[in-house]
């Protein structure tokens, strides 16, 4: 009798367990959640699929994700999560009976969220280190994306998964990466479509397309994690010095040109680089379309110059007075001040040093106080010829 | 010097000191706020010229002041070549009391260099001496040459059309080496030869009083004192004691005018040995 009760008992639970698992709860009553959950609809072996008869193992089999998502897991096999033994699918998407839907605002994934999940991992010092990467999420948080998006809630606005994919984020050493060099203004270009149409005709953009891995992309001058609104001046202050990181003889000839001084100074409202060059559209001056074509200067140096004609622009924002070849008129009158002041300031250094030791400290030093011209050593007796 | 007993002579005009009042000031400015540009990457040259007011107000009283000294310095020309042309003032032209140089100036200096080595006697100056006339004609050379390029960058689109716009690359080098030559050579050999200098020391105020002792006279300008005795010129140049205040009114903006000198000689030097 008693096994019958059992036998009957446990047809029932089966039975349960079959149709919607609700009795699982019986046990497991924290796991209430997932009917809230994006798998709501499924039952407890949907996922315990190992599970069979009551009682259970006290360790039935891990669940498998990728028994339904396997696209995603297969992703994930490949990316530098799995390779660096990192995270799994609950690390991000959170606790396996309370997961939501990427849509919903209070999930994990939401896209407003996701620096948050994220930087669990990239906002810590110590794994960043560990694992050679730089502490993004700080970074990330005070960029103009991370502001837009977490601060205003603007959901266009680039969250991790925007640049660096989901599943299968590849290190950007990896010529498939979103985040490879070759792959970044493709990857900005998503949203930032017409900058990249720019980008992609310019001297920098012809260079990246035929595999150039020294021309930048938009992260060489906007960096990645840390991008600022370009109209702000601290940003712009910037530039000079990004693109000197390069360009460092155009670097070293502006140093020396008034737009330099002045913008050393502070002063946002002066030429620099992108000032004449253009910015995403960039092209050498040997390029017709070029903003500092011979052809377009006048145009190019007017923006600022009122009145700026054909002889105003032969003024050469880049001349070095060190290149005799090239600036010889420069050239010269600089090695013409130098011996001048050398000259001028040398001879009457040595004149004022002379005059002062002996009028101080050598033998008949002149008077100190009103004493008749006669006398001294200047005295009448002996009249200088006139 | 303000021994109420001693006889004074005229050497300065009013004009005249105002005009070295209008000169120093101008170029103080000019030096103040050309060296925050100049030096523009040293570090405590940006926060001096945020403490001024950013750069839009450093290129201001740049502009301030060279306007000013180009009007004082025409006035100064205009008034010369009226008293030539108008008045017949020969004596500006050649001679002891002309700024114009003659030979006795390069006697002048072979002897002091001798005088200074102890190779000879101590020449006997004129009313000029050698740099006190490098320190006028300085003026005209720095006017000639910092004067220009400054405007033609001013009005550097205006310019253009008189001038081939590769001369602006030229025009900010000598501006700026020329500068550093003119400051150079006011901080260090004006101060000293006209300040500085133990017969001097610590600060010849005839500049700002416009009248010398008798006894300055006789030891700073022997040839003139001698001459103008001989002459019976000397009666015609007596002047009163100057005031107390004159005095140190002169003291006090000398030495100001002499410290900010030598402060921004320091921050010019070290901005640029540093590079």
């Amino acid at each position: 009798m008693k096994s019958c009760t059992v036998a009957l008992l446990m047809f029932i639970v089966n039975a349960g367990l079959r149709a919607a698992g609700t009795d699982c709860l019986s046990c497991h009553a924290e796991k209430a959640s997932l009917k809230g959950s994006v798998h709501g609809s499924l039952s407890c072996r949907g996922c315990h699929a190992s599970i069979q008869s009551f009682p259970h193992p006290d360790k039935p089999t891990p669940v498998n994700c990728a028994s339904c998502h396997s696209d995603s897991a297969a992703a994930l096999g490949q990316s530098v999560h799995t390779a660096s033994g990192g995270a799994t699918c609950t690390n991000c998407h959170g606790d396996a009976h309370s997961i939501l839907s990427s849509k919903d605002p209070k999930s994990s994934t939401y896209p407003a969220n996701l620096p948050h999940t994220c930087g669990v991992c990239h906002g810590n010092a110590q794994l960043a280190k560990r694992v050679g990467l730089q502490e993004v999420y700080s970074l990330y948080m005070d960029s103009i994306h991370g502001f837009a998006l977490t601060q205003d809630g603007l959901l266009v606005a680039a969250s991790c998964a925007s640049c660096h994919g989901s599943h299968g984020i590849l290190s950007s050493k990896d010529a498939k990466s979103k985040t490879n060099h070759a792959n970044i203004p493709a990857t900005c270009g998503t949203c930032h479509a017409g900058p990249l149409k720019d980008f992609s005709s310019s001297i920098h953009g012809q260079l990246v397309a035929a595999g150039s891995e020294d021309a930048p992309v938009c992260t060489n001058c906007h960096t990645a994690h840390q991008i600022t609104k370009v109209a702000s001046v601290e940003w712009q202050m910037k530039t000079t010095a990004t693109c000197g990181g390069c360009h460092k003889d155009q670097l070293a000839t502006y140093r020396d040109t008034f737009h330099a001084q002045v913008s050393a100074l502070g002063y946002e409202q002066t030429a620099r680089c992108w000032d004449c060059h253009g910015f995403h559209d960039i092209l050498p001056a040997s390029d017709p379309k070029s903003t500092v074509a011979p052809a377009n200067l006048t145009k190019t140096c007017g923006k600022c110059h009122d009145g700026a004609n054909a002889s105003f622009v032969k003024y050469d924002p880049h001349a070095d007075s060190h290149d005799a070849v090239h600036y010889p008129a420069l050239h010269y009158s600089a090695v013409f001040m130098n011996l001048l002041l050398a000259s001028v300031l040398g001879f009457f250094a040595l004149h004022t040093i002379l005059w002062f030791v002996r009028s101080r400290f050598g033998p008949n030093a002149e008077p100190k106080e009103s004493q008749p011209t006669a006398g001294s050593d200047a005295g009448p007796e002996e009249p200088q010829p006139k | 010097m303000e021994d109420a007993k001693a006889r004074y002579y005229v050497r300065f005009s009013l004009a005249q000191r105002y005009l070295h009042g209008a000169l120093f000031t101008t170029f103080l400015g000019l030096a103040f706020t050309g060296m925050m540009l100049r030096f523009s990457t040293a570090h405590y040259m940006q926060t001096l010229a945020k403490a001024v007011g950013g750069f839009g107000a450093v290129l201001f009283f740049h502009k301030f002041f060279a306007f000013w000294l180009t009007v004082a310095f025409l006035i100064h020309v205009a008034d010369i070549v009226y008293r030539v042309a108008a008045k017949r003032e020969w004596g500006l032209l050649y001679g002891p009391s002309s700024m114009v140089p003659r030979w006795k100036d390069i006697q002048d200096l072979f002897g002091n260099l001798k005088w200074f080595l102890h190779l000879g006697a101590k020449p006997r100056i004129d009313r000029y001496g050698y740099w006190d006339k490098l320190d006028y004609w300085g003026v005209f050379w720095g006017m000639g040459i910092i004067g220009f390029s400054g405007y033609a960058m001013w009005f550097g689109s205006f310019f253009a059309r008189l001038i081939p716009g590769s001369w602006l690359n030229i025009a900010l080098l000598i501006h700026g080496e020329e500068a550093i030559l003119a400051t150079g050579w006011i901080f260090v050999i004006h101060f000293f030869n006209t300040h500085l200098r133990s017969d001097n020391f610590p600060m010849d105020l005839t500049i700002f009083t416009g009248r010398l002792s008798e006894e300055e006279l006789q030891r700073l300008h022997p040839e003139e004192y001698e001459r103008l005795v001989k002459t019976g010129g000397l009666n015609a140049l007596a002047a009163e004691a100057p005031p107390r205040w004159l005095n140190n009114f002169g003291r006090v903006i000398g030495t100001t005018a002499v410290l900010a000198g030598v402060i921004m000689l320091i921050l010019g030097t070290v901005a640029f040995v540093r590079g």
